[in-house]
């Protein structure tokens, strides 16, 4: 059974919204604290919606340093899928484990809104269960959420497809704002070359239940539960 | 030997700096017509403990480089003065 471990740190408040995203595709799914220093052998990690730390500093300035961070980045650095997701993206580029950053929106105000956004890249352990191109609709909530890069960092990512998802950029084909904060290239999520670290600013998992309306975010879950575990010997809890 | 360290952290020149373009505005709003250029970023001052001016300057810059300032998007400037 697949081990997917969440990162709690103080002022992380997604966290169990990912951990039911991550139980409901059939994964074990537990939260580790911030100040643990094992993954107890998780097989994906995902570093949740938030404010760690108050995001003091600037966002995921802190928590890039947290003991468990220690242990992502060996994950990472062993081929290990991590998924960071609003706050969790503003860690990943914080602790260099995607390139770029994230900073202040351009228009100055907290966004909370649904966006419509393209998957462009699919050979990633999170986005596999889409096709190139699929649109969907998935809930934003960021106060520092416009990607900026170094201009070469820029034509690096496009070059390599490494944008995951961007905002729909024709206002003509959504109802909504085309980008929510101003981001380069409406970029909203991005991959590490081998697809296994991926950020996006959007909340998938605030739409990946279909009480909850039209389940455009559960795909980016019945994704990472296609990843083969690495402890085959961890059996299904009976209930 | 103890130095107090100023730390001005900015927004690197050519990235859009949105707070710093509305307190322009504010400031020709209120008949500051002549302000321009206006750019934010923070201010952070520590006390340093090292064994010269020197050393204190290239701790400081360390800390920058891994935690105070983001390479990515800040550029940083440090007064060093002894406490």
């Amino acid at each position: 059974m697949l081990k997917v471990a969440v990162v709690r740190f103080p002022g992380s408040n997604c966290d169990f919204d990912a951990l039911r995203a991550a139980e409901r595709v059939g994964t074990h799914a537990y939260l580790v604290w911030h100040r643990d220093t094992s993954l107890q052998g998780a097989d994906v990690v995902i570093l949740p919606g938030g404010f760690s730390y108050g995001d003091y500093l600037r966002s995921g300035a802190i928590a890039r340093f947290s003991p468990i961070m220690q242990a992502v980045q060996r994950h990472a650095a062993e081929g290990g899928a991590v998924f960071g997701i609003c706050n969790g993206f503003q860690i990943l580029c914080e602790a260099h484990l995607l390139p770029g950053a994230l900073v202040r929106n351009a228009g100055l105000t907290f966004v909370s809104k649904p966006v419509d956004v393209v998957v462009e890249r699919t050979d990633t352990v999170f986005t596999s269960a889409y096709a190139p191109g699929t649109r969907l609709r998935l809930p934003v909530a960021h106060g520092d959420g416009r990607f900026v890069a170094a201009d070469d960092t820029l034509r690096m990512l496009e070059a390599e497809g490494r944008v995951v998802l961007r905002y729909e950029p024709s206002s003509e084909a959504s109802p909504f704002q085309p980008n929510p904060n101003g981001s380069a290239n409406h970029i909203a999520g991005i991959a590490n070359a081998a697809g296994t670290v991926v950020g996006i600013m959007p909340h998938p998992e605030r739409v990946a239940d279909p009480l909850l309306g039209a389940p455009d975010g559960l795909g980016f879950f019945t994704s990472l539960a296609a990843r083969q575990p690495r402890d085959t010997t961890l059996k299904v809890p009976s209930q | 030997m103890s130095f107090r360290v100023h730390v001005r952290v900015m927004p690197r020149g050519g990235l859009l700096d949105p707070q710093g373009q509305a307190v322009e505005h504010a400031l020709a709003a209120l008949g500051f017509a002549e302000a321009g250029g206006v750019r934010i970023g923070r201010a952070i001052e520590l006390d340093v403990a090292a064994g010269s001016r020197p050393e204190a300057e290239a701790r400081v810059r360390q800390m920058c480089d891994k935690l105070l300032a983001n390479p990515v998007t800040e550029d940083y400037l440090l007064e060093v003065e002894e406490a």
